[in-house]
């Protein structure tokens, strides 16, 4: 599973670089000759302006291997189940709401179904606690407005209104960080199909082929819950956190690598079996069993998403760099690990120390960690 | 026509079915209906052939089993579950309803239930896996090659839809024979030798059919057999095959049958994962997602979820798509259950769970007339109360029982298991005699619907001891609270079921585990440890007991400190309740061999100081574990004297200190505490004597609650101290300085007077010598 620990960064303007410039290329520039594969060799029926049909959609996010040869790499691994709804939801015609923990890859998915649909991964709309109605609606260029009075020129579309008029596939991130009026605007745009534009006396209209994909974190505080009109304009898909450990261990390895990479960490020789141990804490107390599937536990309030081991053993692995002796150890990780997981002063505290007596004091080989975990306080 | 029957008009209708296959099921009513046979023949056992008319009783309702038991031995037994959408019910109704004689032509239960002994005496031959799969579900294994994961779906795919075409009712035998022959190819015989046996068996069952009704001959049997049976073979090789097995003597009779239980394997090979779904796709006329997707919303619906008719549009048109984009003509179970979660779940499994456990499996209930021959649990019942010389009689008598005695004990344990069943023979009463946990008394008395309760509860085993175990290990996994967990333990004790502890004692681990409430597990731990010392008195096996009690007090260790912050006064009262049931529990699980005994009592110790010394836990909470540690030796005398001055310095509110006093010397031995202490009740003096008045009113109450407990001696004692006051003497200085109402320094002559008595009662003990030398000394 890819995962994107980081929110995307707006990019409001389609930019008419290409790839070879720019720092990170959408996917339907940086897959380009894949998606060209599949739309050359997709003899399915295709829904009303989709570059691809169905099947091929799921092929490109799954991979696989075209009857001409051409190897379709993975995008997302993880259920099949999970792709094959988001795709067929699109097909229906019903807005797709995904939602997970950060780290599972939301933004990845919705990016690529969107590269694959309409070959346009760019109407996107971030969310913010800031974002506008003006953001989803439209907005007005007020010098063309105070010059030439109301008009269709002095109109500014949104992403999703540009969306509607094309036919295409708009992109919500974060929905559940915009503020519920302004959430509520796409009620009627994903209901009626139609943005009305009461100063003009006009509304854009959707053509066919245009839906919107709308991300959420699912487990988050403080977030706006959507209203429940709204939510019934949405099929809903969770993205589940990685199913093995090895899978999860594989990600965290991976990612804190290239994070280490990026902030010029020095490099540490051998922290697997810390992170493996990290990886084991953060899902046991996720799943609120212990991995011989032997004992229940409570689960803190916090997400323990994928994204916050990373983060985690990036910490660590920082500590062990600058302060401690190179080799990434119990010590590094334990205050990270605690903070993690005791979001919530009181009752988190109870959960951790339960496990900690319960699960860890008794485990083999993991009385350093244990050690560590009483020092860094409880 | 052409398949089965172009093989010649004497041939036998043989139609191969997935057991509990509703396509199958539809198939072969078809099939029967379009070929008119005059006999049917289905796999099953042959003893059953008596009871084959009472399928057609008016409160005979499916699911029900035929349960095959050996009569020595109740205790060995067969089931063949019959759903309504199994083909082999299907076949057996139709049979009836038109008149036409049924049989069943299996190998006899006596053989089979013979070859179980013999199985468990010799070591289970090895079978190779794949083949068993194989052999059980042969359509699923190629439902599954085909990259199915719903075998009913195959079935409607491959074998109806894409068949020979419609109108032809069996042509999907023709088309499932040729399959399953390939099968059979490629697999040979399943490497399974008694299979050979089986269809010998039931090949000479056809043989005979045939010679006393001409042609017309229909076998509904699973798929995997057909080819065999299909196959000539000579009679004398056959015959030769079923010589000499061994036989049990048997006895066969209907019960009834649940759809959860459906989903476990039986007598027709493995259970079905999904009752609830095929009988709904059995039953349902047209649109089979459509009318499901409703019937989903309507359970959410009663649940409290808003789930509207464009819920069930929008997921209709979810599956259906989803179906095309998997590459399949109608939707199943599988896209029908993602749709759910989309649209109607906001894409959480937790509702889902719901459905699956309501719909997809189901809670259907079969019903058996009451004609039915009576099943082996009534005669492990009647056995052992004859075994046991505790015959049913209606009226209520008193029994006493002596658990010492074999006898007894056996008594007890029978009445506690039929009780864990609901059958409610005896109950108990309060002993007339004695009070030791070795005596019980029981109240009898048989009524008529313990009879019905009896056979209501063979569902659950077939002897007592066995259905006894079934019925507490369901009833731990449905209970909701703690406190039933434990109940249900203590009841498993009783009734020595040491079969059914794992279970129960699992769920007790994990509901103690997610219990966020730490009073429910302060409860809970008293319960358990009574368990242990039932179970010490039994002789049962506890040692899984005491872990789960030791990991009890763990998780109460932990979660008591903070849950004693910012009680108010009653809240507080009653966790002071909780401290001392825990304080009391670990004290008798000191008795118990433990391995993490000696540990938990240290550990305790250390959650009584932290509880001591935090300023946020309750007055009475406080005193109560500074009194407990005093008690238990792990306070010195004047430590507790120190925590008691803090408490009672200035600084506190009154009512907190009152409550502290409470918590302190409250309860029995309280009072002596204070009297044997001077210290401490001079502290309490004191503390008294500078309440401010406006607070006196306050802490009046709390005070006249923990001193008016004291017995009247007590008080009397502690009366006459307050009364001497300024007379009396302390032995250490710390306090004799200063405390309002009392004089200053030692009166040495009333101490020496004091020093013979002193000796007396100590004898010329080491440390009280010293301290009685040193008094000398000083003097």
């Amino acid at each position: 599973m890819s995962v994107s620990a980081e929110p995307t960064s707006v990019d409001p303007r389609r930019n008419g670089n290409g790839p070879a410039d720019t720092l990170r290329p959408h996917a339907e520039h940086a897959f380009a000759d894949e998606l060209a594969a599949l739309a050359t060799q997709d003899d399915r029926p295709r829904p009303a302006r989709w570059r691809l049909s169905p099947w091929a959609v799921a092929t490109y996010l799954l991979g696989g291997t075209l009857p001409d040869g051409t190897v379709i790499t993975p995008k997302y691994v993880g259920p099949r189940r999970v792709v094959e709804v988001a795709v067929t939801t699109l097909a229906t015609d019903r807005a797709l709401l995904l939602l997970g923990v950060p780290g599972t890859a939301k933004t990845w998915v919705s990016e690529h179904l969107a590269a694959a649909v309409s070959g346009d991964s760019t109407l996107l709309v971030q969310g913010t606690a800031g974002t506008p109605e003006e953001a989803i609606r439209y907005g007005w260029n007020y010098a063309r407005l105070l010059a030439h009075g109301p008009s269709r020129d002095a109109l500014v579309p949104s992403p999703v209104m540009r969306a509607m008029a094309e036919g295409r596939t708009a992109r919500v991130e974060e929905l559940t960080r915009i503020p519920a009026d302004v959430q509520d605007s796409l009620i009627t745009i994903l209901s009626e199909k139609t943005l009305p534009i009461p100063e003009l006396g006009q509304e854009v209209q959707a053509v066919r082929g245009f839906n919107l994909i709308a991300t959420a974190n699912d487990r988050d505080r403080g977030v706006n819950e959507l209203s429940s009109a709204l939510r019934r304009r949405f099929n809903t898909v969770v993205l589940p956190l990685p199913e093995t450990p090895e899978a999860e261990v594989d990600i965290v390895t991976r990612r804190v690598a290239q994070i280490g990479r990026s902030l010029d960490l020095p490099a540490v020789p051998d922290g697997v079996d810390e992170i493996r141990r990290v990886v084991t804490v953060f899902r046991e107390l996720r799943d609120g069993v212990t991995a011989d599937g032997r004992t229940r536990l409570k689960s803190p309030s916090g997400t323990l998403s994928t994204a916050e081991a990373i983060s985690v053993v990036t910490g660590g692995l920082a500590l062990a760099a600058h302060f401690g002796d190179g080799v990434l150890r119990a010590g590094d990780v334990a205050a990270g690990v605690l903070g993690a997981v005791v979001r919530d002063p009181a009752a988190d505290r109870v959960v951790w120390q339960e496990y900690l007596e319960t699960v860890v004091r008794e485990r083999d080989g993991w009385s350093d960690f244990y050690r560590a975990c009483r020092e860094a306080g409880v | 026509m052409n398949g089965v029957q172009a093989q010649g008009a004497g041939e036998p209708l043989l139609l191969g079915v997935r057991h509990h296959g509703p396509g199958s099921a539809r198939a072969v009513r078809d099939a029967l209906e379009a070929s008119r046979p005059s006999v049917v023949l289905i796999e099953g056992p042959p003893e059953a052939d008596p009871l084959i008319p009472l399928a057609a009783a008016e409160d005979m309702r499916p699911p029900v089993a035929l349960l095959a038991h050996a009569v020595d031995e109740p205790g060995r037994s067969a089931f063949w579950p019959l759903a309504a959408f199994s083909p082999e019910w299907v076949a057996l109704r139709w049979a009836l309803e038109h008149g036409v004689p049924a049989r069943f032509i299996d190998l006899p239960a006596a053989h089979t239930l013979a070859w179980e002994r013999d199985e468990e005496d010799e070591e289970k031959p090895g079978e190779d896996a794949p083949d068993e799969d194989v052999r059980i579900d042969p359509l699923g294994v190629l439902a599954d090659t085909a990259g199915y994961d719903d075998a009913e779906r195959w079935w409607e795919d491959v074998v109806e839809h894409r068949g020979a075409g419609k109108g032809d009712a069996l042509a999907p035998f023709t088309a499932l024979e040729e399959a399953m022959t390939a099968l059979r190819e490629t697999y040979g015989s399943g490497g399974h030798g008694r299979d050979r046996i089986r269809e010998a068996h039931m090949r000479l069952r056809i043989r005979d059919a045939r010679r006393e009704f001409g042609g017309g001959v229909a076998v509904v049997c699973g798929a995997w057999h057909v080819p065999a049976l299909r196959r000539r073979t000579g009679v004398t090789a056959d015959r030769a095959l079923l010589k000499g097995l061994p036989r049990v003597k048997t006895d066969v009779t209907w019960v009834p049958w649940t759809h959860r239980r459906l989903s476990r394997a039986g007598g027709y090979g493995a259970g079905i994962a999904s009752p609830g779904w095929y009988a709904h796709l059995f039953a349902a006329p047209d649109r089979p997602v459509e009318r499901w997707l409703t019937k989903v919303a309507g359970l959410l619906r009663a649940e409290d979820q808003p789930v509207s008719p464009g819920h069930v549009i929008e997921a209709v048109r979810l599956a259906e798509t989803l179906a095309a984009l998997r590459g399949r003509p109608l939707p199943g179970l599988g896209e029908a259950t993602d749709a759910v979660r989309a649209v109607m779940c906001e894409g959480s499994d937790v509702p889902l769970a719901l459905v699956r456990d309501r719909l997809v499996v189901g809670d259907v209930l079969g019903e058996v007339p009451d004609t039915v021959p009576a099943v082996p649990l009534q005669r492990d019942l009647e056995r052992t109360q004859r075994r046991l010389r505790l015959g049913p009689e209606a009226d209520e008598r008193e029994l006493d029982l002596d658990l010492r005695e074999e006898t007894g004990a056996e008594r007890s344990r029978l009445l506690h298991r039929l009780r864990l069943l609901g059958i409610d023979w005896g109950r108990p009463a309060a002993p007339r005699s004695g009070t030791g946990t070795f005596r019980e008394t029981w109240r009898l008395r048989w009524e008529p619907e313990l009879a019905v309760r009896t056979a209501e509860a063979g569902v659950w085993g077939t002897t007592v001891p066995a259905a006894a175990t079934a019925k507490a290990e369901a009833d731990a996994v449905a209970a909701r609270g703690l406190a039933d967990v434990t109940a249900l333990a203590e009841h498993c004790l009783l009734a020595a079921l040491p079969d059914a502890l794992p279970v129960v004692m699992r769920v007790l681990a994990d509901r103690a585990a997610l219990d966020t409430d730490v009073a429910h597990l302060a409860q809970a731990l008293p319960a358990l440890v009574r368990s242990l010392r039932y179970g010490d008195v039994r002789g049962t096996g506890t040692a899984a007991l005491a872990e789960v009690a030791a990991g009890l007090a763990e998780r109460v260790f932990v979660g008591l400190p903070p849950a004693c912050a910012g009680l108010d006064a009653d809240a507080a009262e009653e966790m002071r309740g909780h401290v001392d049931a825990v304080h009391g529990a670990l004290g008798l699980l000191g008795d118990v061999p433990a391995a993490r005994d000696g540990r938990l009592r240290a550990r305790w110790r250390a959650v009584l100081r932290t509880l001591s010394a935090r300023g946020t836990v309750p007055g009475v909470l406080r005193g109560r574990a500074v009194r407990l540690l005093l008690d238990e030796g792990e306070l010195a005398q004047d430590e507790a004297a120190r925590l008691m001055g803090l408490v009672l310095s200035p600084g506190t509110p009154p009512a907190d200190a009152a409550a502290w006093i409470e918590g302190f010397v409250g309860g029995s031995g309280g009072g002596l505490l204070l009297v044997h202490d001077e210290r401490l009740f001079g502290l309490v003096d004191r503390w008294l004597t500078a309440v401010p008045a406006e607070a006196f009113t306050d802490v009046l109450p709390l005070l006249r609650r923990t001193f008016s407990a004291y017995e009247p001696g007590v008080r009397r004692t502690l009366g006459e101290l307050v009364r001497r006051g300024p007379g009396r003497h302390d032995r250490t200085d710390t306090v004799a300085a200063g405390a309002p109402g009392f004089g200053p320094g030692v009166d040495e002559s009333r101490a020496d007077a004091v020093l013979p008595v002193l000796r007396l009662l100590l004898g010329p003990d080491g440390d009280e010598e010293t301290h009685g030398e040193r008094m000398e000394v000083r003097r």
